[in-house]
């Protein structure tokens, strides 16, 4: 058999192949081989995964693991998450054995309890720890199980642009259909540096993307990566399109704490209306900066968490148990602290401003733009100058001038960002491809390196 | 109430919706069908909303019940291995997120460990997934390969959760019952009708380990031509007798991982890092000692083969017809010769083993799962005489099921 001539026409060496083989058991090992190979060259995996196989962080996360890269790219802190937390983890997995086995399949219950009584005040609701709450595998898993459960081929989901990257590949696996609109800077007067609160949807074109077959929004403040918190008159503008359409809402809060300059992040579920179609998501990792204990929740009315729990219950159907415990022993202690000085969820923020300050700072210094985010672990910032001085970094023909910049400066300068096209749509990228995204919720160590990485930038910026 | 009444106050200009929140809430009418319409479900999640864990983990919560229902060891983990994870909680690194596919020293000892039984070597980036239990690698594994109209052959009984998961990623369980125990001749069968009609496999081998004397286990994937096509999923939880962790593993080559992958990044991304930590550190520790009757992965089975003998006498000595289990850590007794009286039992829909669990539990305080929740429809009435008993268990547990079982007949005979 010459098997040169056999690999120009793939069906007819299948064909070639199944012929005579078919039915052999021994002998012609070597051709079965084959046979295997090239039947399992068939279309394997299911329609589901159409379009949303490319992971574009892992080109990234490669580049940041070679040597002496100050990584300001994933967001995950690189400091320890606070005492209590830990001593919680650690009672967790010391303490009675029995936390080693499942736990109930909707949340370990002290947790949906203290997340009940926890954010009932918040939200100023009645919340039922059975009914109202439901445990997930970090905010992801919320995500994933809130999309599952409630978006239908064809249901029309709209997504505010830039938009944390995994809701696009979730709409789509669910065979729904993503909608876009734009946050857009207002112009800037005065040349002083932006905030991401004058980035701002119009509400005509928001009003516009509604349509009969829109069944979610997503919204997701503080928002990543622009840091951008929505204000109680935007939400009230979200709700009310929500209300009019009938709309779920689908609110990703992971970095409710996280707010700077005395800001206040609102919950839309607090608006009227707003309780009974809205599912309100929040995470353990990045509460408690421990986003390796993989613990988030989704809060919300029956009507709308029957069906996540059903969901739920068909794909991973129980949670890690010691971590829950983690969670909420952590929540309990956060509860007794509440609103005082002592509560990391005041000093958390006001160390992370701290570094968002710094980092600020610093980034100017070599020209780069940052945009100043009221909330999140995150800041964009504006490469228009390098793009206009640098047009030609090397990169695909097609590849967006942000993820080229940062390939560049991952090599160059030693310094890793995440190019915000990544957080857009395909047809938008031009909007957002002069944009990188820094992360500073990092140690004080880690920007004091990058201070090292940037003053060497800027000494090579010197004529 | 009041929150009710200060959210209409706020509502004022809006009388069209101040009418529909009114209604609704005052007269418990649905009087928006348009708002109920879209708060509906997906459809790929119609009809699997009842679950059998629920309703049985529900009634056996009665501290005062004796738990042989679910498959929940009350037995302590190994030593080594909780006093790993206590080691791990202290390391601040482990904190935060690792790997999407599998933290590396954790895919890292799995491929070893498995190589030892496959021809092959496993590369541990692109043919080890790992998930959130078995039960996740079942759903990224289901919902990577498998597409609407796709028909999927199931054997009866069955795990229950293969069937929902089956008819959610729109495909078509094809029900085919179980004759015999696996043996390898049976697998041999399994595996040329696959490779005949190019057939994918997926083997749920959680219980590997746990085979009782004068058994053995396969695994499918070891057949010549199987590798290829197959997807073999571990389990944490049944290895170490820790199910709280919900860590998992699929592996299989990387032309099928690479799909399950693409599942987890668009699910969870990660599993949580220090019971990843954790498990690595407890499998190497039983990696290196695998021929010791003291690596766990021999000294469990010894423990549960004298549990299972146990059983197996008890319910014998009452009249139960067990069906000895070659592996695993349950037992199936045919219950139909104690006869019981069932008629007062409400849902007379419910098949004869679901009712007969439930009165069992209330009147004698003993918890089982019937056997038919692991069958599809048309096969419910063959094993609906059927119960399911746990037995990794305690002593004192199975002491306490035996005086049970023992006042129970006492009555009968």
């Amino acid at each position: 058999m010459a098997l040169g001539g056999m690999f120009r026409n793939a069906a007819a060496i299948y064909l070639h192949l199944v012929g005579p083989f078919r039915g052999k058991k021994s002998g012609a090992s070597l051709a079965r081989c084959l046979h295997q190979t090239l039947a399992m060259t068939k279309r394997l995996q299911a329609r589901r995964l159409d379009g949303i196989d490319h992971n574009p962080w892992v080109e990234f996360v490669k580049l940041a693991s070679e040597a002496d890269v100050v990584n300001l790219g994933q967001g995950f802190p690189d400091f320890p998450p606070p005492d209590f937390a830990v001593e919680a983890f650690q009672h967790a997995v010391s303490g009675d054995f029995m936390l080693n086995q499942y736990t109930k399949a909707f949340g370990y219950p002290p947790l949906t309890k203290i997340l009940a009584s926890f954010f009932g005040k918040l939200l100023g609701q009645d919340i039922d720890p059975l009914k109202n709450v439901l445990v997930t595998v970090g905010a992801y898993g919320a995500l994933f199980t809130a999309f599952q459960a409630l978006v239908d081929e064809g249901d029309e989901v709209i997504i505010i642009e830039p938009f944390f990257d995994c809701y696009e590949p979730m709409t789509l696996m669910a065979g729904g259909r993503p909608v876009f609109v734009s946050l857009k800077p207002s112009p800037n007067q005065d040349g002083e540096l932006d905030s991401s609160s004058s980035w701002q949807l119009d509400p005509t074109e928001l009003a516009s993307k509604f349509t009969s077959r829109t069944k979610a929004l997503i919204l997701n403040t503080p928002n990543n990566p622009l840091g951008k918190v929505f204000s109680r008159a935007e939400l009230e503008l979200v709700a009310s399109l929500c209300q009019q359409h009938d709309v779920v809402c689908i609110t990703d809060e992971v970095y409710q704490w996280l707010v700077y300059d005395g800001c206040q992040h609102v919950s839309i579920a607090t608006l009227p209306g707003m309780w009974e179609r809205t599912l309100t998501i929040g995470s353990a990792g990045k509460t408690f900066s421990a986003t390796g204990w993989k613990v988030g929740w989704v809060l919300g009315p029956d009507s709308l968490l029957k069906h996540l729990r059903t969901m739920h219950q068909n794909s991973i159907f129980h949670c890690p148990t010691q971590a829950q415990a983690a969670v909420a022993q952590s929540f309990e202690r956060e509860q007794l602290h509440f609103g005082q000085p002592s509560s990391y969820f005041v000093q958390l923020p006001q160390a992370i401003q701290r570094c968002r300050d710094h980092m600020i700072q610093s980034l100017k210094s070599v020209g780069l733009r940052p945009v100043i985010p009221q909330g999140s672990y995150f800041l964009i910032t504006d490469i228009s100058e390098f793009k206009s001085k640098m047009p030609n970094l090397p990169g695909a023909a097609d590849e967006p001038y942000d993820r080229r910049f940062v390939k560049w400066m991952i090599k160059n300068k030693g310094l890793m960002a995440i190019p915000v096209s990544i957080f857009c749509s395909v047809p938008h990228q031009e909007l957002f491809d002069h944009y990188i995204r820094f992360c500073f919720m990092k140690d004080e160590s880690t920007l004091r390196a990058m201070d090292k990485k940037l003053q060497k930038w800027k000494d090579e910026l010197r004529p | 109430m009041f929150l009710a009444r200060g959210r209409l106050c706020t509502l004022g200009s809006r009388p069209k919706f101040l009418k529909t929140i009114c209604a609704s809430k005052i007269l418990g009418l649905s009087t928006s069908a348009k708002m109920s319409l879209k708060f509906k479900n997906a459809k790929r999640i119609e009809g699997l909303d009842s679950n059998v864990w629920i309703e049985f983990t529900k009634l056996a919560a009665d501290p005062s019940v004796v738990n042989l229902g679910q498959g929940l060891p009350d037995i302590s983990p190994p030593v080594y291995v909780k006093e790993e994870l206590s080691k791990i909680a202290a390391i601040d690194s482990l904190n935060q997120y690792t790997r999407g596919f599998g933290h590396p020293s954790l895919v890292k000892a799995l491929s070893c460990l498995y190589e030892k039984f496959y021809q092959n070597q496993i590369n541990p980036n692109k043919e080890i997934l790992v998930t959130v239990g078995a039960y996740g690698s079942l759903f990224n594994a289901i919902q990577g390969l498998i597409d609407e109209g796709d028909e999927v052959i199931v054997i009866v009984p069955f795990y229950d959760c293969y069937e929902p998961m089956v008819r959610m990623a729109g495909a078509i369980p094809v029900f085919i019952p179980l004759r015999s125990v696996y043996t390898k001749e049976e697998l041999q069968v399994i595996a040329d009708l696959c490779i005949k009609y190019d057939t994918l496999c997926i083997s749920d081998e959680v219980y590997e380990w746990l085979v009782y004397t004068g058994n053995k286990h396969f695994k499918i994937a070891t057949f010549p031509g199987m590798w290829e096509r197959t997807i073999t999923i571990g389990s944490a939880g049944k290895t170490f007798s820790v199910t709280g962790w919900k860590l998992g593993w699929s592996i299989g080559p990387k032309h099928l991982i690479k799909h399950l992958q693409t599942v987890q990044q668009n699910t969870v991304y990660t599993c949580a890092t220090p019971l990843q930590e954790a498990l690595a550190q407890a499998l190497w520790i039983d990696i290196k000692r695998m021929d010791d009757p003291e690596c766990y992965f021999n000294s469990l089975p010894k423990e549960l083969e004298v549990k299972r003998n146990r059983m197996v006498h008890l319910l014998e000595s009452v009249g139960l017809k067990p069906i000895v289990p070659d592996g695993g850590y349950f037992i199936i007794a045919d219950v139909s010769l104690l006869d019981t009286d069932l008629s007062d039992m409400k849902n007379s829909n419910e098949p004869y083993d679901y009712k007969f669990v439930k009165w069992m539990t209330k009147n004698k305080k003993l918890s089982a799962i019937p056997v038919s929740a692991f069958c599809n429809a048309e096969t419910k009435l063959q094993f609906e005489k059927f119960v399911r008993f746990c037995f990794i268990k305690k002593d004192s547990t199975l002491d306490a099921a035996e005086e049970i079982i023992k006042a129970w007949s006492r009555l009968k005979f």
